[in-house]
């Protein structure tokens, strides 16, 4: 935030696979995209315990993507619904929360889609960049003030 | 003072009372309780006062036994001070343990909490939108009342725990194990959960009645259909926390045939039992197609409140954002 523009930090989680391998396709195509996006590699769409998008959430991201093969194009054949899966019915459980659906992202890309990583990252940032931090850490838990 | 019975204390804070209950349900086991200690705090059923508790020594008392989740500053003040009194402290109950149904007020803060309790419920009559206030002057004296916190705390957010003992309420063998643990000086490590560590479907006679690929096509919810009184929960659409539950319950619930709900919270292994339970859920989901599981979905009305039932407070996120509460 050293020039005044709020920098959200975005937590991505991507397969091994595509996603990961696309990403690795934009950075040796040395295409510029914004730099938000702080890459954890899984095995598989499907690995990513929703746990891990709560944590991630927690200790301060403001918004968090999962990336896996499109459709069909899984590695373990049904790794990537099953995140679909998750995905819906974890975004319909942040909202619980107060966590806006905007935050919290899943994309298909695939190990030839470097283009479409760019524009995944450029999107993402700039969307949650509009809804601010998310500022979860501040309340709650022990972090609270108990007394006045 | 070589003879002295060790000194134990009973304790509520947010509580229904039914842990209280499940102390006085171990019946004539009771007795041998009272036998082997002496109790010298326990609100719900003797007569002693807060500063008989506070004239004892620090460390006087051998264990205290606390039910129910932390919401007022008096409760705070009073864990506070049982756990300096205390050698051991054991969270009874699924309050204390994982913030339990009181917890799932941290969907909310006070403001709303009381708005709704205080002025909008349908049977609510309060035309001079009277509220309790921490200081009220009345006759030139001052009355004063304990804090309301926004949050609702498990036992060990506030204090120090040694031992929970999970349940709503915990069964009465736990109860006695643990009791007769403590006094024989068998107990395990510090922090432990005195019931086993494993997940409720290993224990549940209906296992046997889960099939090969266990998928479900629709949610139903407990008065929707029959329910078969042998068959698997989940097997017949129905929501059923066991998986995500730890056992020791004795399923009492399942034989009432009604699913769990996941009152003795996670095993060991799992930090947040609610997302781990919608991780099992939307696994077993049969359908690959996206309107379907938009629908199925949409089906569910309220995932946070089923799956976090018990325990939201000890939940990774704890409760929803203050600043998304209108």
């Amino acid at each position: 935030m050293s020039n005044g523009t709020f920098e959200p930090r975005l937590v991505g989680f991507l397969c091994n696979w595509c996603s990961y391998t696309g990403a690795d396709l934009a950075g040796t195509a040395r295409m510029i995209y914004a730099p938000n996006v702080r890459i954890i590699r899984v095995m598989c769409s499907g690995r990513v315990d929703p746990q891990f998008v709560l944590k991630a959430f927690k200790e301060g991201a403001d918004g968090v993507l999962i990336s896996g093969c499109h459709p069909g194009d899984c590695h373990y054949k049904e790794g990537n619904y099953k995140a679909l899966r998750r995905y819906k019915l974890l975004l319909k459980m942040l909202d619980q929360f107060g966590i806006e659906k905007e935050r919290f992202r899943l994309e298909w890309v695939s190990a030839a889609e470097g283009v479409k990583f760019q524009h995944v990252c450029n999107e993402f940032t700039e969307q949650v960049r509009k809804l601010g931090p998310l500022y979860l850490s501040k309340n709650g838990g022990k972090h609270e003030q108990r007394e006045a | 003072m070589s003879n002295a019975k060790p000194k134990v204390a009973f304790y509520w804070c947010s509580s229904c009372g039914g842990c209280e209950e499940s102390i006085v349900d171990l019946a004539e086991d009771i007795l041998k309780v009272v036998a082997a200690v002496d109790i010298v705090f326990w609100p719900v059923a003797l007569d002693f006062k807060k500063k008989d508790v506070e004239a004892m020594p620090d460390g006087s008392i051998a264990v205290s036994f606390i039910n129910g989740a932390v919401r007022l500053s008096e409760q705070e003040e009073m864990v506070k001070l049982l756990r300096r009194k205390s050698q051991l402290v054991v969270a009874h109950g699924a309050c204390s343990h994982l913030g339990g149904i009181p917890g799932l007020g941290n969907f909310w803060n006070k403001e709303t909490i009381f708005r709704r309790a205080y002025h909008t419920t349908p049977s609510t009559q309060n035309p001079d939108k009277i509220v309790p206030l921490e200081k009220t002057v009345l006759d030139g004296k001052e009355l004063t009342l304990p804090r309301f916190f926004d949050t609702v705390y498990a036992l060990n957010q506030v204090i120090d725990v040694d031992y929970y003992l999970p349940g709503c309420a915990p069964p009465r063998d736990l109860i006695l194990s643990a009791v007769g643990a403590i006094l024989e000086g068998k107990l395990p490590a510090k922090g432990a959960v005195l019931s086993p560590n494993k997940s409720l479907c290993d224990d549940c006679d209906r296992n046997d009645s889960k099939p090969e690929k266990l998928v479900i096509k629709e949610i139903k919810r407990p008065w929707e259909i029959m329910l078969d009184p042998e068959k698997c929960f989940l097997a017949q659409g129905v929501i059923c926390m066991g998986p995500a539950t730890r056992t020791g319950c004795n399923e009492r619930c399942i034989e009432a045939n009604m699913p769990c709900r996941g009152c003795f919270g996670p095993t060991d292994q799992v930090h947040d039992q609610g997302a781990k339970f919608l991780s099992a859920l939307a696994s077993i989901l049969d359908t690959n197609d996206e309107k379907e599981i938009d629908k199925i979905v949409q089906s569910i009305s309220d995932p946070a409140g089923t799956f976090y039932r018990f325990s939201l407070p000890t939940s990774i996120l704890q409760r929803r954002r203050m600043e998304a509460i209108k």
